[in-house]
């Protein structure tokens, strides 16, 4: 159960070697060591990740998630509650891609949408139904300011997190009866494996800074919070350009 | 209304949904044999209904079922799902012992008749949704006063004696499980057992007594009533420049000449004046002490609400310089000395029940109340504690200091003799932290935290306040060995 003041006692993380996701399960298990569940492909980074969260104090598990794996949802998302409710659900997995490669290679892109888009769409699905059934618990989904408005240099991307923003956005409609939160979080440029060796867009940020942000947003029950909070007003006129104007902006 | 939809439709037009529940809560319990049967989508399930404690923190979704005979209390409870099933009265609880997210939560306020109120032996015979409010009104045309009362009177039966309640009167009458005289408690099975304090079911009445509603349903109770000559109050009053005076007047023997006391303190003032604060004492006034206008009709009790708050107050209106404000108004306000003033019992220590849905003042972030003993001889971590909040960026209004009498045989009951205190704390960053200092200084004093309030804790915190828990475990396990009776907190603080 989420407590008066927010803390947590489990927390699924969906993408449990997500640099931005871990962050936001150490930024609740500073205040209060919590019950982890890391579904990811099996890897080093997961069991450094695993060993990172004892030594905090955390009763960790670990799960083989393959977000590509679709038939396999149900499975892990069962496997996920089986030891009890979930108060806090982190969609953290996905892809940046090669945006020239995925425009021009059907099968990459149809891969990346997969990933991005329809795996998300999927484990929402089956969250909103195990969170339905327990009353309560919230859900965070990491979207992206790329779906905000389509760019030449990343727009298939940013087409599926479009995708996955929209449908999270309808799922906390929809969830709201039932004492279920989801909070959508759009982070700008932030400095992790990812967009390693890219050069950062402007308000750069880290995934301790968007860790925080995520944690005050569960904790408020917000719906959408932006990561740093001024990209939304960037974004907000970055929409409204022209498209001959926007067209010219710097990749 | 039960025929389970199309399967290959799951999507209900809203004015089904509408209708379902209505009908729902018309028919009570028994109509939702039917809703769980034959494998119905959670599509087709009535909708939930979202709950929260007094604090307003914390909501979950939960089934309401208003039960109106404790055989609607039996079907509800063998009807309940995976998710179990709590009892709750008027919400008046801080925390989340009133909720049970996915689960059944039965709403007692339906089952509220005063059976007898016999005058000669004083014990009313009454069903356990009556409230504490309607019981003092129907007792005092008798000359027969409700023998505890918190600071609200808008507490049902069954939450008075699943918290084990007090009030000012501790000291000298104990919690309210004391003055039961037997309860109907309907338990996993189904079945009503009349439970008495010292029958054959002792263990149960007092694993009842403070359980939370974790063994059962009480449905019905016997309580001992007092008598008293008039409804009004004689009162003293003292304010006190600081902490120590304050607690000198408490140690030097006259709280006992009293059988009501409590002071409020000043939390937001640190230097000399830390912990100022105003002591209030008082005794049930019998005829003779009125005045001559009040002994026409010494038994009279109105008790207007002045007014109920709307849901417009932004977040952050309760803050330091708010608070600080408030604080040193309430202590202005208050007589330096003053001895003998007749009040009624709104006037005296139910301030708050003259205005409705006070909580919405503090935002909808809500608040949470910080309630602990500590045993005597304990004072100066009372004084640090109270430094700790005053040094801090979080403020509190409402703080009261009691001194608790002797505690009863409940295993989870709260009272123990020391001092109990109680701060209010509007939800804000960083109050996570100052709450964890403030535990360590109360469970290091050998204290514990009062569950009608408590709505933040670890289970291994409160398991440390409560050296009897594991016994109060055994009886709720012996009655209760599936785990039927279900709260948020008891899923939080691990209580079954």
């Amino acid at each position: 159960m989420i407590d008066a003041v927010g803390n947590p006692q489990s927390i699924l993380l969906l993408g449990g070697t997500s640099e931005i996701g871990l962050a936001v399960v150490e930024a609740f298990a500073s205040d209060r060591p919590l019950r982890v569940v890391l579904a990811a492909r099996p890897s080093d980074r997961l069991d450094a990740a695993r060993a990172r969260l004892e030594a905090r104090g955390c009763a960790v598990e670990t799960l083989p998630f393959d977000a590509e794996a679709l038939d396999g949802h149900a499975d892990v998302i069962g496997k996920a509650f089986a030891g009890g409710d979930i108060d806090v659900a982190v969609v953290a997995f996905g892809v940046l891609g090669d945006n020239e490669r995925a425009w021009t290679d059907a099968s990459y892109a149809v891969r990346m949408a997969q990933v991005n888009y329809t795996a998300a769409v999927s484990v929402g699905v089956l969250l909103a139904e195990r969170m339905r059934e327990q009353g309560h618990g919230s859900i965070v989904a990491f979207s992206s300011v790329a779906g905000e408005r389509a760019r030449r240099s990343n727009f298939v991307y940013g087409s599926t997190k479009a995708g996955l923003d929209a449908f999270y956005s309808g799922l906390t409609e929809a969830l709201r009866p039932h004492g279920v939160a989801v909070t959508v979080v759009r982070p700008g440029f932030v400095h992790t494996r990812m967009t390693e060796g890219m050069r950062p867009a402007p308000l750069s940020t880290t995934p301790e800074v968007v860790a925080a942000i995520t944690v005050d947003a569960v904790r408020k029950r917000r719906e959408l919070v932006w990561a740093p909070p001024p990209v939304r007003y960037l974004m907000s006129v970055l929409r409204h350009l022209p498209r001959p104007v926007f067209r010219k902006l710097p990749a | 209304m039960r025929k389970p939809r199309d399967s290959g439709c799951s999507l209900t037009p809203p004015s089904l949904v509408k209708q379902r529940r209505i009908g729902a809560r018309r028919a009570a319990p028994t109509a939702r044999t039917g809703a769980t049967a034959v494998g119905a989508t959670l599509a087709a399930m009535p909708e939930p209904t979202i709950l929260r404690g007094w604090g307003r923190t914390a909501p979950t979704a939960a089934t309401v079922v208003v039960p109106r005979s404790p055989d609607d209390v039996s079907a509800a409870i063998k009807n309940a799902g995976p998710r179990g099933v709590i009892a709750r009265g008027l919400g008046r609880s801080y925390g989340d012992p009133a909720q049970n997210a996915g689960g059944t939560v039965l709403d007692m306020t339906g089952l509220a008749t005063i059976h007898s109120i016999d005058a000669e032996t004083g014990v009313v015979d009454l069903d356990a949704g009556v409230s504490l409010d309607t019981l003092m009104r129907a007792a005092l045309p008798h000359g027969l006063w409700v023998p505890v009362l918190p600071g609200t009177r808008q507490v049902t039966i069954g939450g008075a004696i699943g918290a084990d309640i007090h009030g000012k009167n501790h000291h000298t009458k104990g919690s309210f499980g004391n003055h039961v005289r037997w309860i109907d408690l309907v338990t996993a099975d189904g079945s009503v057992r009349r439970l008495t304090p010292d029958g054959p079911d002792a263990e149960l009445f007092w694993a009842t007594v403070g359980g939370m509603g974790l063994t059962g349903v009480v449905v019905r109770a016997g309580v001992q009533l007092h008598r008293t000559e008039s409804a009004y109050f004689v009162v003293d009053t003292d304010r006190t420049a600081d902490l120590d005076e304050l607690m000198a007047l408490l140690t030097d023997g006259s709280d006992d000449t009293y059988g009501y006391s409590a002071a409020w303190f000043d939390t937001t003032t640190t230097g000399k004046h830390l912990g100022r604060a105003v002591l209030t004492r008082g005794s049930l006034a019998t005829v003779d002490q009125l005045p001559p206008k009040l002994r026409r009709d010494p038994l009279k009790f109105d008790a207007p609400q002045l007014l109920s708050f709307p849901d417009v107050f932004p977040n952050g209106l309760a803050n330091r310089y708010t608070l600080r404000a408030f604080s040193e108004l309430w202590y202005r306000k208050a007589p330096r000395r003053q001895r003998g003033a007749i009040q009624n019992i709104t006037a005296f220590y139910q301030v708050l029940d003259l205005f409705g849905d006070w909580n919405r003042v503090y935002g909808s972030r809500g608040f949470l109340q910080y309630q602990f003993v500590v045993p005597f001889g304990e004072e100066a971590t009372f004084r640090r504690i109270v430094e700790k909040i005053a040094a801090s960026p979080h403020a509190s209004g409402l703080n009261v200091l009691k001194r608790f009498g002797e505690g009863n045989r409940a295993p989870l009951s709260f009272p123990r003799p020391g001092w109990t205190i109680t701060v209010d704390f509007p939800i804000a960053r960083g109050l996570h932290q100052l709450c964890e200092e403030l535990d360590e200084l109360v469970l290091g004093a050998g204290g514990r935290f009062y569950l009608a309030k408590e709505s933040r804790l670890s289970a291994e915190k409160f398991r440390r306040g409560y050296p009897r828990f594991e016994q109060w475990r055994a009886v709720r396990r012996s009655v209760d060995p599936e785990g039927v009776f279900v709260s948020d907190m008891a899923r939080r603080l691990e209580l079954l």
